[in-house]
């Protein structure tokens, strides 16, 4: 790897100073992503900015309700909170099928939501890719696409976000602080994560220099049931092929709200705006669920080794939502 | 067993066969103290990181290493022009960049050797290569223009006996069927590694005395000595080669490969310091070998009873343009059922490919995976029990040769296993049980794995006035042969084990074979057992401290006229996701016939190892080369998946108990690979029991069921 300078800044304000004055610099919190990625030649940074001791790692209730969670909070952490499981289960469903007992330990949240594709053609460098280096051009289009997206693709790129947390969380509103170099501004989720466009080379909306210092998530209404189902090629250990985080609150049999986020399928978490529309009011049925799965799949483009995935995401949507609607009758 | 029937056994002699005992090893191991490869503590070590190449045909037209050299801490960098030239490339993939032609993606075509392993590869990155690509071709299709039929006089491609033609066109029952396994990578946690040392006169080749010494992760610390001896023109007593302990192996480290080469070229331009050199996950996608894919038709002509009259097996591979490796995927369908009409054919098509190599039961594993599932087929098409179908076509003797077996116990395995896993309350129909949100199947398979004995290992006996030292250059690469073979050489001295002590895996120990076909344990074994009884001989059962023995392995230890394999049976239940096509396998059971187990605890790590690697086989493991450059794009643990522990289930192995004698002077054949063979197809054959639908290319992957 390039060889790099270390610095360790007093708080928060300075490590922003620093990286957004050096445009070479990069923060490093967990590790988890970054570190491979110096190893592996993806990103040759003049500077790492660590992070430990400067953020927040614990959650805490928010005094109008709600919860913020420290950007520094470990995965396991947070997936183990008290106040995380008993709200939104979903969220810690989501991080405990994330990679590893060892990875979850280290990764923060904040890294979490800005980890990079898995795509193999990115990892490689010997690949061309948009995304690691603008312009020369997307392998995974015509190359090895069982991981490929299938929603809000361009023809400069075909990766998918790899993140869990992230779909929980765009399932759930959450709201992310970002400090930047103009100081603080909440970004909402959906909105932190971008569609490819021709600028690949971005995945989300913040600037060089930007910090994520926390994440905000709302009280989930009353009645509301959440799951989260990952669907991947073994047991664990695995990154998605598509997964589910649903949150469905039934009355009389109708749906009377849904909150639904689909991950493996797109360059970012996917909100299912127009399932949940179609299914709002709807009766809670297996046919509605997967009617509305459908429409929300109705401009999925595959190619051959992706071709299953619009189907297996409906098959997973509907499971969910109709496990959810079970329970919620007891 | 009494303490005198085993052999070798000296009268009143313990017993030290057949012990449960735990790897010697086993702390050293779990307390970091059993050095590998990498970690033998040497001063002043420098790092080499290679430079590969990045088209998969052509020629080097320029290598640009100034920015390399340039970099502080950099020692060396060694390219196609500048490197010494080696003495016998014979074996071109020995052929280390020793010319401008680039055979496969991933090829060595440069070196740098720095102060630190980051310096190294940081260097590395920065060597510009530059090719002239030519067309490559690495696509395996069924009717590829370049497949030839490998073999000589000796051992043809094709065998044929009766007339499996007309038998096809006129029985009753014909199962046709073609399955297809995926290119493979041996994935040992210890990345293939060598540490060289040159020390002496140096520097350079050709100038003067010299000694290397490799500290190597290897399954044959002397094969490797022959090999690198012979590349660099040494005699191979200058040559040492180290390795006491190996992470694994599962036959991509049966042999020298390039990057021992590679480091010993820069330990010699280097000479006095070090040079580490562990290749990364990744380089071990292209370097150390690799399974074929194959295509498979296999033909099954039956009478109505499920009596087959004639069997094929056509089975195409591909092999490296650099050298041929023959998988041979087809051969093993010559001995397992009886069947009067035969014939089995081998093709070859040399790709611009890595070059294919040893992976777990090489041949058995995907031949029996395409034979077992046809017999599932056929069972189906002839409506009979699977098992049933495979004890109406047990062969009295050796099909190919009408030798008699010598321990054939394939009908006990399949009837063992059955009542174990609970087979008789089966009901046949497929895609017809569902528990929740699971479709649950069974399926059984039946598993070959012939007798390998490799004569020529040397073991020598020395006694200190207190302990037996027992010295042998035998490899343990994690699979327990150490405590086999002192258990053994306990067996053979009539000692309890506590007072052997067996050395291993250095060339500076008595020559031994490679722990390959499952021959390691019987052959090392039979050198440790004749040592036995020539310590014995000379020295009697009271010797003075210094006596000394030494004695080599029989040269014909299997008795003639017999066909002697092992056989088992496995026995799976699958669970396929109604909703989602994730397919879980619960239970896995295997009942085996290995011949005498020298130690049960060893034996079932490696038979439970086998199964789980042939799950492996069957739901996970595809390396995927894209057809564009040749390269294989899912070159690490996170994408090239095995099974995770959540993968694994209940996975059980039993054996007969029994020895045999035909098998050699241990009466034991091996465990190493047996525990692969047939398990994907037992696993393919539940899932079908499970959905209905069957799956004939692995591996079994959830998009099958879906949509």
């Amino acid at each position: 790897m390039r060889p790099f300078a270390y610095s360790r800044p007093r708080d928060a304000a300075a490590a922003v100073a620093e990286v957004s004055a050096d445009p070479e610099a990069c923060y490093l919190a967990g590790g988890t992503n970054l570190v491979d990625h110096l190893r592996l030649g993806i990103t040759r940074p003049g500077l790492l900015v660590d992070l430990r001791d400067l953020l927040d790692d614990g959650v805490e209730e928010m005094p109008g309700g709600g919860l913020r969670i420290g950007a520094a909070t470990p995965n396991s952490d947070l997936a183990a909170h008290p106040l995380v499981r008993r709200r939104h289960p979903m969220l810690s469903a989501a991080l405990l099928s994330g990679a590893s007992g060892q990875l979850r330990n280290a990764a923060s949240t904040g890294g979490n939501l800005l980890q990079r594709t898995r795509c193999a053609y990115f990892r490689d460098t010997a690949a061309p890719c948009n995304k690691r280096e603008p312009g020369t051009g997307c392998s995974a289009l015509e190359g090895h696409g069982r991981h490929n997206a299938v929603l809000g693709a361009s023809r400069h790129c075909v990766a998918v976000h790899p993140s869990d947390m992230a779909v929980a969380l765009t399932a759930l509103d959450a709201r992310v602080r970002v400090l930047g170099p103009g100081g603080e501004r909440v970004v909402p989720l959906p909105g932190l994560h971008r569609l490819p466009g021709d600028e690949p080379h971005r995945d989300t909306v913040l600037e060089h220099g930007d910090l994520i210092t926390a994440v905000e998530l709302p009280d989930p209404p009353r009645g509301r049931r959440s799951a989260y189902r990952k669907v991947r090629d073994r047991a664990s250990y695995a990154f998605a092929l598509v997964s589910v985080a649903a949150a469905l609150e039934v009355a009389d049999g109708r749906v009377r709200g849904v909150r639904l986020a689909l991950g493996g399928l797109a360059h970012a978490p996917w909100r299912a705006r127009r399932a949940e529309e179609a299914l709002t009011g709807a009766p809670a049925t297996a046919d509605a669920f997967r009617e509305a799965a459908r429409a929300e799949l109705a401009d999925a483009r595959t190619g051959p080794d992706n071709a299953f995935k619009p189907a297996l995401a409906v098959a997973t949507v509907t499971a969910v939502l109709r496990d959810l609607a079970a329970r919620g009758d007891r | 067993m009494s303490a005198t029937d085993g052999p070798g056994a000296a009268p009143g002699a313990h017993t030290a066969l057949g012990l449960p005992l735990e790897r010697l090893e086993a702390a050293d191991k779990v307390t970091g103290r059993a050095p590998y490869a990498y970690e033998h503590p040497l001063p002043d070590p420098l790092y080499l990181h290679p430079v590969t190449s990045t088209v998969a045909r052509g020629r080097i037209t320029a290598v640009d290493t100034s920015a390399a050299d340039a970099t502080p801490g950099v020692r060396l960098v060694l390219t196609h022009t500048g490197a010494e030239r080696l003495a016998d490339t014979g074996d071109r993939e020995f052929a280390v960049l020793q010319s401008d032609r680039v055979s496969f993606y991933g090829q060595f075509v440069a070196a740098v050797v720095a102060d630190t392993p980051e310096t190294a590869r940081e260097a590395a990155a920065l060597v510009r290569v530059e090719y002239e690509a030519e067309p490559h071709d690495v696509v395996l299709t069924a009717d590829h223009p370049r497949l030839y039929p490998p073999g000589d006089e000796d051992d043809p491609a094709d065998h044929e006996q009766g007339d499996p033609d007309a038998e096809l066109a006129r029985a009753p029952v014909v199962v046709d069927r073609t399955y297809r396994t995926p290119m493979e990578h041996n994935n040992p946690m210890e990345p293939h590694t060598t540490v060289a040392l040159w020390t002496g006169d140096g520097p350079g080749p050709g100038s003067g005395d010299g000694d290397l010494t490799l500290y190597d992760s290897t399954q044959g610390a002397h094969p490797v000595r022959e090999t690198v001896a012979g590349v660099l023109g040494l005699d191979p007593a200058r040559v040492r080669v180290v390795s006491p302990h190996v992470g694994g192996g599962f036959g991509s480290k049966g042999s020298a490969h390039a990057h021992d080469i590679l480091a010993a070229m820069a330990a010699r331009a280097l000479p006095g310091r070090p040079v580490k050199f562990a290749l990364t996950r990744q380089q071990m996608f292209s370097l150390v070998g690799h399974r074929t894919p194959t295509i498979q038709r296999v033909r099954l002509a039956a009478e109505s009873d499920g009596r087959i009259r004639a069997l094929v097996h056509d089975s195409v591979e591909h092999t490296s343009t650099v050298k041929e490796f023959a998988e041979g995927s087809a051969a093993t369908s010559r001995m397992m059922y009886a069947a009067l009409h035969r014939r089995t054919t081998q093709r070859l098509a040399d790709l611009d490919v890595p070059i294919p190599f040893w992976m777990r039961a090489p041949g058995e594993a995907p031949g029996i995976y395409a034979l077992e599932s046809a017999m599932d087929e056929l069972a189906q098409a002839c409506g009979i029990d699977p098992v049933e179908l495979r004890l109406r076509n047990e062969p009295s003797v050796d099909p190919r040769t009408g030798e008699p077996w010598s321990d054939r116990r394939l009908v006990e395995c399949l009837r063992e296993g059955a009542e174990r896993f609970g087979w008789a309350d089966r009901d046949p129909a497929p895609g017809t049980r569902r528990e929740g949100r699971w479709r649950v199947g069974t399926g059984v398979a039946a598993a070959v794995y012939p007798h390998l004995y490799n004569p020529g290992s040397v073991a020598e006996i020395h006694y200190d006035g207190d302990r037996y030292t027992v010295d042998i250059g035998a490899a343990d690469i994690g699979t327990g042969s150490r405590t086999a073979l002192t258990q053994i050489a306990a067996q053979g001295l009539g000692l309890p084990v506590e007072r052997v002590r067996l050395r291993l895996g250095d060339t500076d120990l008595p020559a031994a074979t490679v722990a390959g076909g499952s021959s390691g344990t019987v052959s090392w074994g039979a050198a440790v057992l004749a040592a036995a009884a020539a310590f014995r001989d000379r020295h009697g059962t009271d010797p003075g401290p210094g006596a000394r023995a030494r004695a080599a392995a029989p040269e014909d230890a299997v008795a003639q006229g017999r066909a002697v394999a092992s056989f088992g049976a496995h026995f799976v239940e699958a669970r396929v996701d109604a909703d989602t096509g994730e397919v879980r396998v619960p239970r896995m059971l295997g009942v085996f016939s290995v011949g005498r187990v020298v130690n049960p605890r060893t034996a079932r790590s490696q038979l439970v190892g086998g199964m789980v690697m042939g799950l492996s086989m069957a739901l996970h493991e595809r390396s995927v080369l894209d057809p564009r450059t040749g390269h294989v794009v899912n070159a690490d643990l996170a994408e090239y998946h095995v099974p995770v522990h959540a993968d694994v289930g209940d996975v059980r192995a039993h054996w007969l108990e029994g020895e045999d004698p035909a098998a050699g002077p241990l009466g034991a054949r091996g465990v190493g690979e047996i525990g692969i063979v047939g398990a994907a197809a037992a696993v393919a054959n539940a899932v079908h029991h499970a959905t209905g639908v069957r799956v004939r290319e692995l591996p079994i992957t959830l998009d099958r069921f879906v949509g």
